[in-house]
């Protein structure tokens, strides 16, 4: 218990805005064991600690907190990790401001407890002491599982599972593995070598990682359970959406996953050293308010823009980007236009864009999501020139594997249809989980699912009951 | 790592190359094709399916920048990063019909496996391939087998007939009728031959190449206007009917990273030649 309440966060010490925009360095530095054990001090250690509730897998939050309040950090990794096996990624990416930390007791009147900080303490504590030791595996049970998709569900439902003895294979499309956290989410935000110490530890436990394989068109899911006795999809949201306005297949014009994709898995801010290119624009419009939108506009600033819009159709309040990327983007110059919506895209004679034309919106009443409406507001419109832009207005389930599998149902927008008990598809011996059958959403969630399926799956495979 | 099983120089320019692969085959079909990266720091660049069996996937590219020339740079023996496939939709085989089938550049070798598929499925196939000289022309035995007729086409009139693609077409269908036109290699060809089969209202079928990255539909950059619709090439086609296609701006696109290229060429060719 601390003697007296602190009301703030022990801040993080982080890159200045004006030094950070020139590399893809990571932001923030990360606690010092003097710091962490300093915030760690404030947690309240509540009886009936609301903050287990509000994290997707239950981390036992005042458990490793007073583990590191006595400077106890091994046995702070270990606790967490029996529940969360990404603490690292997850300590950087939750959008701890509406999970734990929201209901944080001290959130109250205070600033709550900065979990994600201490939680990626933690996990960078033990990086720091070489390579994680290998848990003690059960003698093999002989049953094998195939995993499709490397992203944070995939390699959750692979570790779970190897642990309980069964034989894991993931299969991703890409060559590398990591799903968003390694083509979506920028270096600076989560450099790649946290997520590829994570794969390489599945590894070392035996998960066997087949890269360059794309499910549905090298084998199809059927193929596959001629192998195997159960398969867990976890393919994610790739597929980007457009908003089906004139000039959108102009030159400079992109896509969110396009964009972050070429600087991220191809590294193309690192051209010509690497081969892939990526236009390094001057005016840079980001369409959308999401994580993704940040993403997009913090890498457009670190590529050599000169001036970068987020244009985003309603105001700051209805933003879904996490607190701490809007405020990283306004502090390193980003310009938010609020209630702007573009309307058409006007290129120049050799077909690049030079010019985007917006209109104004207002907020009218709340719409089925809750959110006010954005109206457009009749004759606003005006021309602004720019000469790459971004659209990241969301993604949907990646088709493939519906295309190639007919009997898995899939909803309207292609995702995955499931029962949320289990994770079962309408497929025997297949489950499916995170950003496929939820549509955009989030690390934690698709962990989340995945603990659920590979719970149901080994449930499946001792007792052979679908 | 993959494997190079063989290498060879066809013509010059233009490579064959066979990979080991133990997958490829398993659901591999006349028409689609794969993504290579050449190396960690490579681009995932697509090239078409040539030829496949149990331990391997075959291509035929041509050396135009940073990532065909770094292929072209290795032999038999040696490795490249990745090989993923296959991808995209494969080509629609007919039956009973009679088809006009075209390939230039590379684009004689990615007619290898469909004039088989065309073939084999008992269509009559009429193979015409073109250059622009008679010492770029390959593979004409290989054709040979499953075409019932065939015809070369040198623009300097070193081999068979003299000149164009249109050329070519606006002669042969003047006295011969066919139900379908097919045609694979560069953009300009493809284009070509379409806008002569457009007012004659013959069928025509054409492999787009627009830039890539994942192959996989999750990008977009390969998008490509279709009657009016964006598509995407890796998993909407890349077979589209060539009069249904917005040539110019698949063109245009094609060209976005034209000076990037140019850089990243010099870059590697100062690295590697000094
Ligand atoms: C730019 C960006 C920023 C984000 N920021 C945050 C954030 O700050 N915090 C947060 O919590 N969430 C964030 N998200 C969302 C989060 O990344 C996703 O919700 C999460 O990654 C979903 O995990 P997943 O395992 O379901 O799928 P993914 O991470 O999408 O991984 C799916 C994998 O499957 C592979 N695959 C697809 N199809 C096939 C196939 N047919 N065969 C084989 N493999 C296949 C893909 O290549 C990919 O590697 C962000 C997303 C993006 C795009
Ligand atoms: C579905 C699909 C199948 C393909 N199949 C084959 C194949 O079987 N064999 C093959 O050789 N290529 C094929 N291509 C084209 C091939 O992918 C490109 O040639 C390759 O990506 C070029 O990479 P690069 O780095 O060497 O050249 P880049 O540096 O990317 O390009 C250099 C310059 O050459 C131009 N250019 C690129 N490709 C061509 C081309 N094909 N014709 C004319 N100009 C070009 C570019 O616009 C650029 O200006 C295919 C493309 C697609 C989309
Ligand atoms: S996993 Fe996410 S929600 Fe759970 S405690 Fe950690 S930061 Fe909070
Ligand atoms: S709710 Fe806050 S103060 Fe209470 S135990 Fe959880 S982190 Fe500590
Ligand atoms: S290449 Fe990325 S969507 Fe087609």
């Amino acid at each position: 218990m601390p003697e007296k309440i602190i009301p703030k966060k022990t801040p993080m010490r982080e890159q200045p805005p004006k030094e950070r925009i020139k590399n893809f360095n990571e932001v923030p530095y990360g606690y010092s064991p003097e710091e962490a054990i300093a915030e760690a001090k404030r947690c309240l250690q509540c009886k009936k600690a609301p903050c287990v509730a509000g994290c997707p897998v239950e981390i036992d939050i005042p458990g490793f907190i007073k583990f590191i309040a006595e400077g106890d950090f091994k046995s702070a990794i270990r606790l967490i990790k029996e529940k969360n096996v990404l603490p690292a990624v997850c300590g950087r990416v939750c959008p701890q401001e509406t999970q734990c930390e929201q209901v944080c007791t001290l959130a109250k009147k205070y600033e709550p407890v900065a979990i994600g900080r201490l939680e990626r303490f933690a996990a960078d504590y033990e990086a720091a002491q070489g390579e994680a030791p290998i848990p003690e595996l059960p003698p093999s049970t002989g049953k094998k599982v195939a995993v499709i998709g490397s992203g944070p569900g995939g390699l959750t439902v692979a570790g779970d599972l190897i642990r309980l003895g069964h034989s894991v294979t993931i299969f991703e499309a890409l060559h590398k593995p990591g799903g968003v956290l390694v083509y979506g989410i920028p270096e600076f935000r989560l450099p790649k070598a946290i997520v590829y110490r994570e794969v390489d530890y599945l590894i070392r436990c035996g998960v066997k990682l087949v890269l360059n394989f794309i499910v549905g068109k090298t084998a199809t899911i059927d193929q596959l359970l001629k192998e195997f006795d159960a398969v867990y999809i976890g393919t994610g949201a790739g597929l980007p959406w457009f908003m089906n306005i004139p000039g959108e297949n102009l030159n400079g014009v992109y896509s969110a996953n396009e964009y972050l994709t070429r600087s991220n898995l191809m590294k193309a801010y690192l051209f010509p050293e690497y081969d892939t290119p990526i236009a390094r624009g001057k005016r840079v419009a980001v369409v959308g308010g999401g994580n993704v939108a940040m993403d997009c506009a913090r890498t457009a600033l670190r590529l050599g823009a000169e001036e970068v819009h987020i244009v985003y159709r309603r105001s700051k309040q209805e933003m879904p980007a996490r607190i701490e990327e809007i405020h990283h983007a306004e502090e390193e110059g980003v310009i938010f236009d609020w209630l702007t919506l573009p309307v058409r895209y006007i290129g120049d004679e050799r077909g690049w864009v030079k010019e985007m034309e917006c209109i104004k919106m207002q907020l009218g009443e709340p719409d089925a999501s809750g959110r006010r409406k954005p109206i457009p507001i009749e004759g606003s419109n005006y021309i602004t020139p720019v000469d790459t832009v971004i659209c990241a207005i969301g993604q949907g389930p990646n088709p493939l594997i519906p295309q190639t599998t007919p009997d898995l149902k899939a909803g309207k927008w292609g995702n995955i249809e499931v029962d949320k008990a289990t994770m079962k598809t309408s497929k025997p011996k297949c489950w499916a989980g995170g950003d496929v059958v939820r549509g955009g959403a989030t690390v934690i969630l698709a962990m989340g699912d995945a603990r659920i399926a590979a719970r149901s799956i080994d449930e499946y495979l001792r007792t052979g009951v679908w | 790592m993959v494997k190079i099983l063989k290498k060879e120089l066809l013509v010059p320019n233009i490579h064959f190359m066979v990979l080991e692969s133990e997958v490829i085959h398993l659901n591999a079909k006349a028409g689609e094709f794969v993504v290579v990266r050449p190396d960690e720091y490579g681009e995932r660049i697509p090239l078409n399916l040539v030829d496949w069996d149990e331990h391997s996937a075959s291509v035929v590219f041509m050396e135009v920048g940073t990532s065909t020339r770094k292929l072209g740079c290795l032999k038999s023996g040696d490795t490249i990063a990745d090989l993923a496939g296959p991808l995209g939709r494969p080509t629609e085989i007919v039956t009973g019909k009679k088809i006009l089938a075209i390939g230039g550049c590379y684009g004689i070798g990615a007619l290898y496996p469909v004039l088989r598929a065309f073939k084999e499925s008992g269509n009559t196939v009429i193979t015409a391939i073109e250059a622009r000289s008679a010492f770029l022309l390959y593979w004409q035995e290989r054709l040979k087998k499953y075409s019932d007729e065939f015809f070369e086409i040198t623009r300097d009139g070193t081999r068979g007939f003299t000149g164009h693609i249109d050329k070519f077409l606006n002669w042969y269908l003047l006295k011969n009728s066919v139900d379908m036109v097919y045609a694979q290699g560069c953009a300009y060809l493809t284009y070509l031959v379409s806008q002569t089969t457009k007012p004659v209202g013959i069928k025509t079928v054409v492999g787009l190449n627009p830039i890539m990255i994942d192959a996989t539909g999750m990008c977009g950059v390969c998008r490509v206007i279709i009657n009016g619709e964006t598509k995407f090439a890796c998993v909407d086609g890349p077979e589209f009917d060539g009069h249904s296609v917005d040539w110019a701006n698949l063109l245009t696109r094609r060209h976005i990273y034209i000076n990037e290229e140019r850089r990243s060429l010099s870059f590697y060719e100062c690295e590697k030649y000094g």
